[in-house]
């Protein structure tokens, strides 16, 4: 590109270039995208289908009853996320969201470990009426539909 | 009386906007003359007097606490603080979307007044194309979303703002970023004015320039305010979570900041003509983009306060008109567009279109992780897209363009050879190698925030390097703007990179009188006890922390209730030294009377935020020296045409 060429073509060449890199760019998203964004599974799921172990993936449901425990370091916690049909075992290390109690629904962010349990580096709760997961909102509804199908 | 006053004074400045669009577009047919083009700039001043009324209305209907009012009742609280009652006014769908037209209007009144140099056609095609957009966002308030609803009888008390909102920083951080990406929708006027009579030079981009600067400097502002907002309010110690909404406004600052630095070249060179003019419609397209994740709720955010599904369709038709039909009449008259100036590809332009080009594929890739997820969920599999996507694959093309971005500013326009810089380049080359020496041999760090250090610091030396050999005193304010916003990048890289190579995190529970250790510091847990503010109550942990074994220093995370409405929030404490911050967060109360406690030690973290704000500092010294160099144009052409009318007076007598 030295200032000799016609002007016509310089032009082409900058248009070729800024082309050439920015599909260059929506490739390697593409790419990257499918190796690097993490799939939202519901317990069930999860038992059907695990992803592999140390993937990055979420997990969303419900805090089941009475599965609720502070280990002795005061600082861990391990609880059991459900969905009605299959149960995983939760392990976070953190302090918890404000409204994070048993029974209410929860979406955590992290990877399943060698022995099956879920290692959350965060957890997502309802924060109030206004802000909501979208996952879990999408999947509370789901399983009350589902709860009047059972019932019937 | 306020509230039909104020919505009155919104339904004018609509009728007005017609008007203002109907003119120009007439005015433009008929070629510019006659009476209907001498209307255009009036109506557009009266039009941002009229919007700025309504939103004076609203704000005074919030102060007021006029629970008659819908939005008022939705969204304030008497017990609230005069400040927050304030910001409840922005801090919500309707009143954030009045902000926005009152942004666009008052800009769109601004230029009128103000901007005389374009040749009157393009001015009233810019004019009219704001008009353009402007009742879209009308309709768009006055149909789906009206500020000022009354309630057929009034409510006992309000429902009270967000606890999270409900803070200083966040209280303006909507404002100054909406005075950001509406402004940018001057940049697209301006644009599309250009295409439509076809004059794209370097007139138009020295008159594109400061609109855009102006309106970056409030971006990179409110960029800068909500990372560190999202920082200590949300006690999660991190400062971006490439939250789709949080790159709803990168993206537009990317854009904006590829925009201005090809408008400098076609200011200086006449060269880059059709992509600059592409570059001021994809800003503020993102812009309105952004609006549109933000405010349809169809992404999962930490920002999904206050959302409604049916409104992101509204948004959405507007995208697509503006959109569409700036893309499409760029199409059809981009190839009418002259050729610009040839440069060679060592030189100032060669390196000023390779950061373009950088710039570009970045906001194309944060795009596309953005809205990755809404594509998925079409085919019914949810995922999400956070940093282990963003951070490797923008720092792919971010390295390359910080690079360029060290030696760009050394080159001359037009031809270069790299054998004239050699010095400086080695200087620099020798500055990374002696760092990248020195940390290999420190103790292991992960690729990213290696290359970042080790970038960051022969970056802040080059940035300063174009002063050498000048006179400083005589240097033009740009140039001392250019020098002072790379430098603040320098220092804001170094920040980001000392945050994830340094950091150390201490999760601990703490029986009282328990010491903790996180880094340099020891943290001692003295007490846990109630307070209360003004709608709200909370648990205050005491506790003191002493750096290297000085002197304590007392600091009290709190843990709050608020009850109105009824929600929790963590109130982190930080302790700032000039090496850094001490963030220590209190939690909850283990069954045996322990306290749960998360400390951090962050090395140079608030590099990040003055970094920012250096930046914006650059900005704002390149916009003074550009209207300072306007102004003395002007009063010397004043000054000559006065003595151009005495001389023929003396001749004609």
């Amino acid at each position: 590109m030295n200032t000799g060429i016609k002007p016509k073509h310089q032009r082409l060449v900058l248009v070729v270039i800024a082309l050439a890199a920015l599909v260059g760019a929506g490739l390697l998203a593409a790419w990257a995208l499918r190796s690097q964004a993490s799939y939202f599974y519901v317990p069930s799921e999860m038992q059907a289908a695990p992803p592999q172990v140390g993937q990055a993936v979420r997990l969303g449901g419900m805090v089941e009853q009475g599965s609720l425990k502070t280990l002795p370091d005061g600082v861990t916690i391990s609880f059991v996320v459900q969905d009605g049909k299959a149960r995983i075992p939760v392990r976070y290390a953190g302090i918890v969201p404000d409204l994070f109690v048993e029974g209410s629904g929860v979406v955590a962010e992290g990877r399943l470990d060698p022995a099956g349990t879920f290692v959350a580096d965060t957890l997502l709760a309802k924060h109030d009426e206004n802000y909501v997961p979208r996952e879990l909102k999408d999947m509370t509804e789901a399983q009350a539909k589902a709860a009047v199908a059972e019932t019937r | 009386m306020i509230a039909e006053f104020g919505l009155a004074a919104l339904w004018l400045a609509a009728a007005l906007a017609a008007l203002q669009l109907f003119a120009g577009a007439s005015a433009l047919r008929g070629g510019g003359a006659g009476q209907v083009s001498a209307l255009v700039r009036p109506v557009a001043v009266v039009q941002g007097v009229l919007t700025a009324l309504s939103f004076a209305a609203l704000l005074l209907l919030f102060v007021r606490t006029d629970l008659s009012v819908k939005l008022v009742a939705a969204n304030s609280h008497s017990a609230k603080p005069l400040i927050y009652k304030l910001a409840g006014a922005w801090g919500n769908h309707e009143g954030s979307m009045l902000l926005w037209v009152t942004v666009m209007a008052g800009m769109g009144a601004l230029i009128a007044l103000l901007e005389r140099r374009l040749p009157e056609r393009t001015m009233l095609a810019t004019l009219a194309t704001q008009a353009f957009v402007g009742l879209g966002f009308y309709a768009f308030l006055l149909f789906s979303s009206n500020p000022f609803e009354r309630l057929p009888a009034p409510a006992p008390e309000g429902m009270g703002l967000n606890p999270l909102l409900q803070d200083i920083g966040l209280a303006f951080h909507p404002p100054t970023l909406y005075l950001g990406y509406v402004g940018l929708s001057l940049a697209f006027s301006f644009a599309v004015g250009a295409l439509l009579t076809g004059e794209v030079g370097p007139a138009f981009a020295r008159v594109m320039r400061p609109w855009v600067l102006l309106a970056w400097i409030f971006l990179t502002i409110g960029i800068t305010a909500g990372s560190y907002w999202a920082y200590y309010e949300l006690g999660w110690g991190g400062w971006w979570f490439w939250d789709p909404v949080e790159n709803a406004s990168l993206m537009p600052w990317l854009a904006g900041t590829a925009l201005l630095h090809s408008a400098s070249v076609l200011a200086a060179r006449d060269a880059l003509r059709a992509w600059t003019v592409m570059l001021g419609v994809v800003a503020f397209s993102m812009s309105m983009v952004g609006t549109f994740l933000v405010r349809s709720g169809i992404l999962t955010s930490v920002h999904a306060f206050a959302v409604d599904p049916e409104r992101g369709t509204f948004i959405l038709v507007l995208l697509a008109i503006y959109i569409g039909g700036a893309l499409t009449l760029f199409a059809l008259r981009a190839g009418s567009i002259a050729e610009g100036e040839r440069f060679s590809a060592t030189s100032r332009e060669g390196a000023l279109v390779f950061n373009n080009v950088m710039l570009s594929a970045i906001l194309g890739i944060v795009l596309l992780g953005t809205l990755y997820p809404l594509l998925t969920e079409a085919f019914g599999v949810k995922v999400s897209v956070g940093p282990p996507y963003f951070n490797p694959v923008s720092a792919i093309f971010a390295v390359p363009m910080l690079v360029v971005m060290a030696a760009g500013p050394l080159l001359r326009w037009r031809k270069d050879r790299l054998a004239r810089v050699r010095g400086p380049l080695i200087l620099i080359g020798l500055v990374f190698a002696a760092l990248l020496a020195a940390l290999l041999v420190w103790r292991p760090f992960g690729l990213l925030p290696l290359l970042g250090l080790t970038l960051s610091v022969p970056l802040a030396v080059a940035s300063v390097l174009p002063l050498r050999g000048r006179d400083l005193r005589r240097l033009p304010l740009a140039v001392w703007g250019m020098v002072i916003a790379h430098f603040g990048l320098a220092v804001a890289l170094f920040g980001m990179a000392a945050d994830s190579a340094l950091t150390v995190e201490k999760l601990a529970a703490a029986k009282i009188g328990d010491v903790t250790k996180v880094g340099p510091w020891t943290v001692e847990l003295e007490g846990v006890e109630p307070v209360g503010g003004p709608n709200w109550i909370a648990l205050e942990g005491r506790m003191s922390a002493s750096y290297r074994g000085g002197k304590p220093i007392p600091i009290a995370p709190q843990s709050r209730s608020f009850w109105a409405p009824p929600q929790q929030t963590t109130e982190s404490a930080l302790l700032t030294r000039w090496n850094g911050q001490l963030y220590a967060v209190l939690g909850d109360e283990t069954d045996d009377g322990r306290w749960q406690l998360r400390l951090w030690w962050k090395p140079f973290v608030t590099c990040i935020w003055f970094g920012g704000l250096l930046v914006a500092l650059g900005g704002f010294l390149a916009l003074l020296g550009r209207v300072a160099t306007d102004l003395r144009r002007r009063v010397a052409t004043h000054k000559i045409a006065v003595r151009k009318r005495e001389l023929e007076k003396a001749q004609g007598q």
